[in-house]
């Protein structure tokens, strides 16, 4: 079986404007979206209760808000999450009110309500825990933008480094760009899955690059478009089985995972698609742009003979 | 050229073995099981005690599965949960209270695994359910606390000493001490400077012509209260759960100013909360018994020097703001009876110091009422205000009259783990209880199952053998990931689950540049030896950096996450790690086992090549036509 049976290099480099035009529309929209809707920040970083009840049957939210409603809690949300019987409340910060007090007031509530109420989980995140939360996260994404143009920088040249960075940090902004267009609630393992997204998408631009690097040493005579457009070619079919492979076992996640799980497939799958799109179909054109040439990447091959003159003085 | 030397078979054998042995113990279901441990450290677990424990359950007819004793304590297996609570039961009733009785689950794996320290993999908080706290202790508080202490010390010292003064008292964290006559001031600088060399003294004269002498805590005697505080309320936090019967609390300093705690397993989370949640200090004080005081009080004069406070069973007590004695001179507090008409009585053991102060409080005030103060985040609850019937020394007290046995319980209990140093506040909760833990291994344990299956069904179709050895080389990654994992005990979160999965999905991403190179070498006509070699030794390179930057990132994760996100960065690293090992390593082992005796190699499977039908006659070394 062979998927991928190109006859020439596909002139990829052609239509890089193209491509830079579609990401940079994306990237517009998505900045849009979260600058006018807003990331839905989940209890981890904006602090606040959550507490998930089960019922013994689907669960009646008329009843159930009539019976919080009681307690005076100011703005909460209730939804069904995951099956019809389980339903998750949210509970924003309060001051005064422990978060103990507060679980503990709104199960003895729901249980006198409707004695099948079984708490099953409750998460509670203080203010200053959510900020530092925010602030690591920020921090983490800081950290890997760094250390990977450090050593894209280090192995390949720092055109390569830029352009891997920037392809890829807008794939993070288009990630971001969905949970704010469609309110998704943003969590800690949501943010999990978006760095390890952005790791695992410059993989992408290293195996490109790699190859580039590769047939600039071999294809003497070709120009750099040809040699960039030979190099994404030659790795297409290696990109789309592996990240079919990768996605093969976030679907799994995202049917067999559950609810918990659900956000941070999700982000996976985003950052997979616009992946592989991003780092090779981005990120090349910008190399090329910046002005790659052979020299940058092959050093002359130094011959021995050179060396000795040196020596001798 | 393409085998490998004896050793390298061996390692591969080696790390095989390994994987094996230490995975072998996750596969063994759990049983559940009584865990008895010391509730203080001057009781040792010791190979009596296990035939003091055998001996019980012999007693009270409970069959067990076996009784062992390691350095966490005594583990006695059970058929069943049944049989579990009933052993509990009787063991905690021959045992006693120094020593805790926990349910637990113990792994059913055979001894000689566990010999070898082969353990199942620890699971997280959000698998087995259980209760996990961040709590933020209040460092202010414990200074002021510390004033409070030192005004209290300060002013016994100057009555001690005969020293003139008008008047000690707290303004922030300072103590300041008023006096009329400055050799008056000059002299207590001196006694106080000798008795409290933490202190940093200062005159500060205020307008009025007031003479005053400011006393400051050293900075470093600041930071020794405030680590001192912490240590202080994690070892009562540790009491606390002593209560709770929990079979592996952990209990640890986060930072400077925070403490984690975790209860795994915990069923009665809403009681864990109760008892942890009591993030309390103890106060003794006297009531204010003067006629009408308390009658001007309700009507909302609360004498000056006097607070209102409420009283258990709902009456109202006035009580006076002095502090005779903080909860942390209370040595020991048990419920028990009164000897004299057997009524439910606290038994409440003062230290030295402590002692002394409530011999001469009590003298002076038999009669009268004493209140036992609980502050919890400054609200004030009197547990009981009881009348001092004699003067008491010794350090021995006993608390009783219209308390039910239940409530001599809490009481004792409140007294005993009593005095935080400084108040603590829940800053981060995550509860989850036992069946969504189930659940979510479940859930996880699915995703990872049916992903890796189709994930290799596709894999060896479109590879054929090479694919198949692909494959192998995968599910040697995940045991490996899976054995290094327990081998660390290193929290397997849901999150971890995760990265499980997306690890597989990722691992194999080094198969497919190798397979896929090989078939690149192949269609421009190498030998199947050389694409073999070529092939692998190409890849290598993208392999190594493309795992890079997956690390950095896995890596970053680790510094900056917390609870379930640090569970996923663990992880990721390991598995990327593991997986360079397996995909390249081991892989090529099989290849060089399968194809590298075979002098002349036709051919390799690795699914059909795919060749232009124009082929211009490659020249060597291009990767591509065209």
């Amino acid at each position: 079986m062979e998927f991928f049976r190109f006859r020439r290099d596909i002139p990829f480099m052609r239509y890089a404007l193209i491509f830079n035009v579609i990401s940079a529309i994306t990237f517009v929209l998505a900045v849009f979206f979260l600058a006018t809707r807003g990331l839905n920040l989940g209890v981890d970083f904006r602090g606040g209760t959550v507490i998930e009840v089960s019922y013994g049957h689907a669960v009646d939210f008329n009843r159930l808000r009539a019976a919080v409603d009681k307690l005076n809690l100011g703005e909460y949300s209730a939804q069904s999450f995951g099956t019809s019987n389980t339903a998750l409340i949210r509970l924003p910060l309060k001051e005064g009110i422990s978060s103990a007090k507060l679980s503990e007031q709104v199960m003895n509530t729901l249980k006198a309500d409707d004695p099948t109420a079984t708490q099953q989980r409750v998460e509670f995140v203080g203010p200053q825990v959510g900020k530092e939360l925010f602030e690591n996260g920020a921090l983490a994404l800081l950290l890997v933008s760094a250390g990977i143009v450090g050593y894209l920088a280090m192995r390949f040249e720092w055109r390569f480094a830029v352009a891997a960075i920037i392809a890829n940090l807008h794939d993070i902004v288009i990630i971001l760009g969905f949970f704010a267009l469609f309110q998704w609630e943003f969590s800690l393992p949501v943010l999990a899955a978006i760095l390890a997204v952005l790791g695992y998408s410059v993989n992408e631009s290293v195996v490109v690059a790699d190859r580039i690097r590769e047939n600039f040493r071999k294809m003497r005579k070709a120009s750099v478009t040809h040699v960039i457009d030979n190099a994404i070619t030659s790795t297409m079919s290696r990109t789309i089985i592996t990240h079919g492979s990768t996605q093969l076992m976030v679907t799994s996640m995202l049917l067999f995972g559950g609810e918990t799980l659900h956000y941070f497939a999700l982000a996976l799958t985003i950052g997979i698609l616009f992946g592989i799109y991003s780092s090779v179909l981005v990120m090349a054109p910008l190399v090329m742009w910046m002005g790659v040439s052979r020299e940058d990447l092959v050093k002359p091959e130094k011959k021995p003979g050179l060396e000795g003159e040196k020596i001798v003085p | 050229m393409n085998r490998y030397p004896l050793w390298k078979y061996l390692v591969i054998g080696a790390a095989l073995l390994i994987g094996l042995l230490y995975t072998l113990p996750n596969f063994f279901p759990e049983v559940p099981a009584v865990q008895v441990s010391s509730s203080k450290a001057t009781v040792k677990i010791d190979s009596g005690l296990l035939v003091q424990v055998e001996s019980a359950l012999a007693a009270a007819k409970i069959p067990y599965r076996g009784a062992a004793l390691d350095a966490t304590g005594i583990k006695v297996r059970l058929s069943d949960t049944d049989t579990q609570i009933k052993a509990r039961d009787a063991l905690q009733a021959t045992l006693g209270d120094n020593y805790i009785v926990a349910l637990n689950l113990l792994s059913a794996s055979p001894q000689w695994l566990t010999a070898i320290g082969a353990l199942p993999m620890y699971l997280g908080l959000d698998l087995r359910g259980g209760v996990h706290f961040l709590l933020q202790v209040d460092m202010k508080a414990a200074l002021e606390k510390a004033a409070d202490r030192y005004t209290t010390d300060i002013r016994s010292l100057l009555r001690e000493k005969k020293v003139q003064y008008s008047g000690v008292g707290r303004e922030g964290n300072n103590v300041v001490i008023r006096f009329r006559e400055d050799a008056e001031r000059t002299r207590s600088r001196l006694e106080i400077e000798k008795a409290f060399p933490d202190l940093v003294l200062r005159d500060t004269d205020a307008a009025g012509g007031d003479l005053r002498l400011a006393a400051t805590l050293k900075p470093e005697a600041q930071k020794r209260i405030q680590d001192g505080a912490v240590q202080q309320n994690i070892t009562i936090l540790r009491n606390r759960v002593n209560e709770l019967g929990v079979a592996e609390p952990i209990i640890q300093q986060q930072g400077a100013d925070r403490v984690v705690v975790q209860l795994p397993g915990v069923q009665d989370t809403a009681r864990a909360k109760d008892i942890l949640g009591r993030t309390a200090s103890l106060e003794i004080r006297m009531v204010n018994e003067e006629p009408g005081a308390i009658e001007q009080a309700l009507a909302g004069q609360v004498p000056f020097g006097s607070d209102l406070f409420t009283e258990r069973s709902g009456s109202p007590v006035l009580v006076k703001r002095q502090v005779v004695l903080t909860g942390d001179r209370i040595n020991d507090a048990q419920p028990g009876f009164d000897q004299r008409n057997n009524e439910a009585a606290v038994h409440v053991n003062l230290d030295g110091t402590g002692a002394r102060i409530f011999k001469e409080v009590t003298r002076e005030n038999v009669g009268k009422r004493m209140a036992i103060v609980l502050v919890e985040k400054g609200k004030a609850e009197v547990i009981t205000a009881p009348v001092i019937r004699e003067e008491i020394g010794g350090g021995r007290v006993q608390i009783s009259g219209r308390m039910t046995t239940r409530e001599a319980n809490d009481i004792a209990l409140l007294m005993r783990a009593g005095a935080l140093a400084a108040p603590m506040e829940i800053a981060e909760e995550r509860t989850v209880g036992p069946s969504l833990g189930k659940e979510n291994i479940d859930k996880g344990f699915n995703s990872v199952t049916y992903g890796f299956i189709v994930l290799s069904l596709f894999i060896c179709a479109y590879y054929v053998l090479m694919g198949l050895i692909s494959t192998i080389a995968l599910t040697v990654n995940l045991l490996l990931l899976v054995s290094l994992l327990s081998m660390l005990q290193a929290t397997l979160t849901l999150p971890g689950i995760a990265a499980i999965a997306l690890t597989l999905g990722m691992a194999i991403d080094a198969n497919v540049l190798i397979n896929e190179r090989i078939r690149e070498e192949l269609r421009w006509g190498a030998t199947p030896h050389a694409a073999i070699q070529a092939g692998y030794e190409r890849a290598w390179g993208t392999i190594l950096d493309s795992n890079v930057t997956t690390l950095i990132a896995g890596i970053a994760l680790f510094i900056f996450g917390s609870g379930p996100v640090r569970g996923f960065a663990v992880v990721h690293c390991l598995g990327i790690m593991t997986s360079m090992f397996s995909a390249v390593f081991v892989s090529r082992g099989m290849v060089n086992l399968i194809y590298g005796g075979r002098k002349k190699l036709e051919k390799i499977s690795i699914g059909q090549i795919w060749r232009p039908a124009a082929t211009t006659p490659a020249t060597p070394g291009t990767p591509a036509g065209k």
